[in-house]
């Protein structure tokens, strides 16, 4: 098995760690996302013992995202960081719930802690747009679908994870297009912010050697109601 | 005079008292503003530190501090555990292995302290936090060591800073930590966590001048 970058969500509350672990961990089975919340005693609160222990806890050897919600559980975030075998532990500023669904699912791809931590900075509002991505109309070589979602809630959160997983791992470059905008396939976030709902059309774009296996996945999922 | 490790541990058995008597008044401050547990999380952090004095002092001041931080951050819980265990934990890197602090030495430990409590917090002057406290402290610190000044009067005249400075954080607008979100409603409560400073240095210097 490969070793994924783990994750690990700071909260003052235990639960809303769990929570939050819980709907990130669905997304990303083989990723170790490690709730550390509450101040140990069963109060709110950060603690800096189960914090440390969750980044251990987390770390197979690729690295650990740090998220978090409030206040001290940053400061809390950022001495583990400081504490960690350098650059090992990464603190990112985003929001807790949508940026541990980003996360999880670019770690859940393979990708390396730089990435993962994009990812879920990616999620940040007000946060830069991914960088322009050249025009795939250029792209002489790309092989496209047209995919019906058959599914009733058409591109949303388990569904575009899915997606996103499915083509993560390939060397192909993926985009879904639907009403005149276009997303990253491996990014669950962009993939959701397309707004493609049950019953849409949707388009499908893949450049690369691993172009058509990239296309048949796809395919194989839509026609599986997007049911993981 | 100079401080040696085993002064740096009676000043913070000293201030595990100190705390102990003022853990109402504080968590009151911390009511009005914040969560309200202020004064227990610095009693049960100093008391733990206590203990582990007791467990096992180290023979250098460095080491005391550097075990005053490592407890607070795992006993102290809300801001103040990453705020205070940072600041001890800059004091003990500044100290190195001296084996005595002169006024010198407490001037750098409490500039590094601010310099860590600043880039933890990311807190200015005038945000109603500790550092409304801690700079002026650190300045009176510095000058007096300039001066030529002891220990005893340095953390005398960087006490009566750090009073002055808590005081002035009534009637501030607090802009960091859970109070910025009360926006108009912090403004006339002292912040808890100046107040919590000014209240170790008075402990500090009450000590060192043998008045405690």
């Amino acid at each position: 098995m490969t070793t994924r970058v783990g994750l690990v969500l700071v909260s003052h509350s235990k639960r809303l760690a769990e929570g939050v672990a819980e709907l990130a961990a669905q997304m990303a089975p083989d990723v170790a996302v490690i709730a550390a919340g509450g101040d140990g005693d069963g109060g709110l609160g950060t603690d800096y013992a189960i914090v440390a222990g969750a980044a251990v806890e987390a770390d197979s050897g690729a690295g650990v995202v740090v998220l978090y919600d409030l206040g001290s559980a940053r400061m809390v975030a950022d001495m583990v960081a400081e504490d960690a075998e350098e650059g090992q532990v990464v603190v990112v500023d985003a929001p807790l719930v949508e940026g541990a669904v980003a996360a999880a699912v670019s770690a859940q791809g393979g990708a390396g802690l730089a990435v993962v931590a994009r990812a879920a900075g990616g999620a940040a509002p007000g946060a830069p747009n991914p960088p322009a991505r050249p025009s795939l109309r250029l792209v002489t070589n790309a092989s496209r679908l047209d995919v019906v979602l058959t599914n009733e809630v058409g591109l949303h959160a388990r569904p575009s994870a899915l997606l996103a997983r499915t083509v993560a791992g390939l060397d192909a470059d993926v985009v879904v297009r639907f009403g005149g905008e276009e997303a990253d396939a491996t990014s669950v976030l962009a993939l959701m912010a397309l707004g493609a709902r049950g019953g849409a059309h949707i388009e499908v774009v893949a450049s690369g050697k691993d172009a058509d296996e990239a296309l048949r996945r796809v395919e194989e999922l839509a026609e599986r109601g997007f049911d993981g | 005079m100079a401080c040696s490790a085993h002064g740096v541990a009676v000043v913070m058995r000293a201030a595990s008292q100190m705390l102990e008597e003022h853990r109402v008044e504080l968590s009151t401050l911390d009511r009005e503003i914040g969560d309200g547990d202020h004064g227990e999380n610095m009693n049960r952090g100093f008391g733990a530190l206590v203990a582990a004095l007791e467990r096992d002092a180290p023979d250098s001041p460095g080491g005391v501090l550097k075990l005053v931080a490592t407890t607070l951050i795992s006993k102290v819980g809300g801001a103040a555990g990453p705020l205070y265990g940072t600041a001890f934990l800059r004091a003990a890197t500044a100290v190195k292995d001296a084996s005595e602090l002169d006024a010198g030495l407490v001037a750098k430990a409490l500039r590094a302290a601010l310099d860590g409590v600043i880039a933890r917090g990311k807190a200015e002057r005038g945000d109603k936090t500790m550092v409304d406290a801690l700079l002026p402290a650190v300045q009176a610190a510095e000058e007096a060591a300039e001066r030529g000044e002891d220990v005893p009067v340095l953390l005398r005249v960087a006490a009566d800073a750090a009073a002055e400075g808590a005081d002035s954080t009534v009637l501030v607008l607090a802009r960091k930590g859970r109070a910025s979100y009360l926006g108009e409603r912090s403004i006339g409560h002292m912040d808890p966590g100046a107040r919590s400073t000014a209240l170790l240095l008075r402990t500090f210097a009450d000590v060192a001048s043998g008045a405690r």
